[in-house]
């Protein structure tokens, strides 16, 4: 039996951080393989331990459920552990999340800003004037669904609903995964 | 048009305030005639509700754009249904000063 859908959870806006580095005893550079902090997981570490809201609260305003809430939760945290201990850089990125306005970057000063027309996008960044913008709402939505080859490492697209534990990869054959 | 500015301090040179909520001074710009007013912020140092009672102070000013480091989540659904403008400035150091210069590009 396939398992149930992933509700899309709901998240305020981008996060200005991208990822942690690891500052190593003896310095260097770490060359563990990095933890992906979804940004589903991100936003309820902000929820809960930023803005100082119960599981229940924090929930509602992501749209999903209790249960549901906590488990992402919790597997943020072991995240963050695993990145602590395991000397590992942390990088934001992925998961199954919407915002729900449309958010703009300004690539010229830097600024976040949102839209409230979604039909119409706006041409200017509303703090400099700058056209040099870009849309950050569409192009992160969904990165969860890359699967990796076991052998080769490459990354395919995943489609939602298919189970690629079955599938094989094109290049070389073997098995493919979710990406971790 | 109306633009409000988050502020550490009463003067344009005072850095814009990460927080909305908590804020010390609301900055209210002018952009047609050039006017800029300063607001002290009374939930400064209130426990909890200093978003939406924030939201009110300056909703009730004509403000259609705030500039401020963070929103809190309680207040997101309120400036959507009122179609505020939320610009985060990343760069806390940033003036007051500064960002009425570039809201005049």
């Amino acid at each position: 039996m396939s398992p149930r859908r992933k509700r899309t959870r709901k998240i305020f806006g981008p996060p200005a951080i991208k990822g942690l580095k690891p500052s190593c005893r003896g310095g260097g550079i770490t060359k563990n393989e990095p933890v992906f902090l979804f940004l589903e997981e991100y936003e309820s570490i902000k929820l809960c331990d930023y803005d100082l809201l119960n599981h229940n609260e924090a929930s509602e305003v992501m749209g999903v459920s209790r249960p549901t809430f906590s488990r992402i939760y919790s597997a943020a945290r072991q995240k963050v552990a695993l990145a602590f201990v395991e000397v590992r850089e942390i990088v934001v990125e992925g998961g199954k999340v919407y915002y729900d306005s449309a958010w703009f970057i300004c690539n010229s000063c830097g600024c976040d800003f949102n839209h409230h027309n979604l039909e119409m996008n706006p041409d200017n960044c509303p703090l400099c004037g700058s056209n040099d913008i870009s849309n950050v709402t569409s192009k992160e939505i969904c990165e969860v669904g890359k699967c990796v080859c076991t052998k080769c490492g490459e990354e395919f697209e995943f489609e939602q609903g298919l189970n690629c534990n079955k599938l094989k990869c094109p290049i070389c054959g073997h098995d493919i995964c979710r990406r971790q | 048009m109306k633009v409000a500015i988050t502020s550490t301090g009463n003067s344009p040179d005072s850095n814009v305030d990460p927080r909305f909520g908590r804020c010390a001074y609301f900055v209210i710009y002018d952009l047609e005639i050039g006017s800029t007013e300063f607001v002290p912020n009374p939930n400064k140092n209130a426990s909890s509700g200093a978003g939406p009672a924030s939201v009110k102070i300056v909703a009730d000013k004509g403000v259609k754009k705030i500039v401020s480091g963070e929103f809190g989540i309680k207040i997101k659904s309120i400036l959507d249904s009122l179609e505020i403008q939320m610009i985060v400035v990343k760069d806390h150091k940033k003036k007051v000063s500064d960002i009425i210069e570039m809201l005049n590009h």
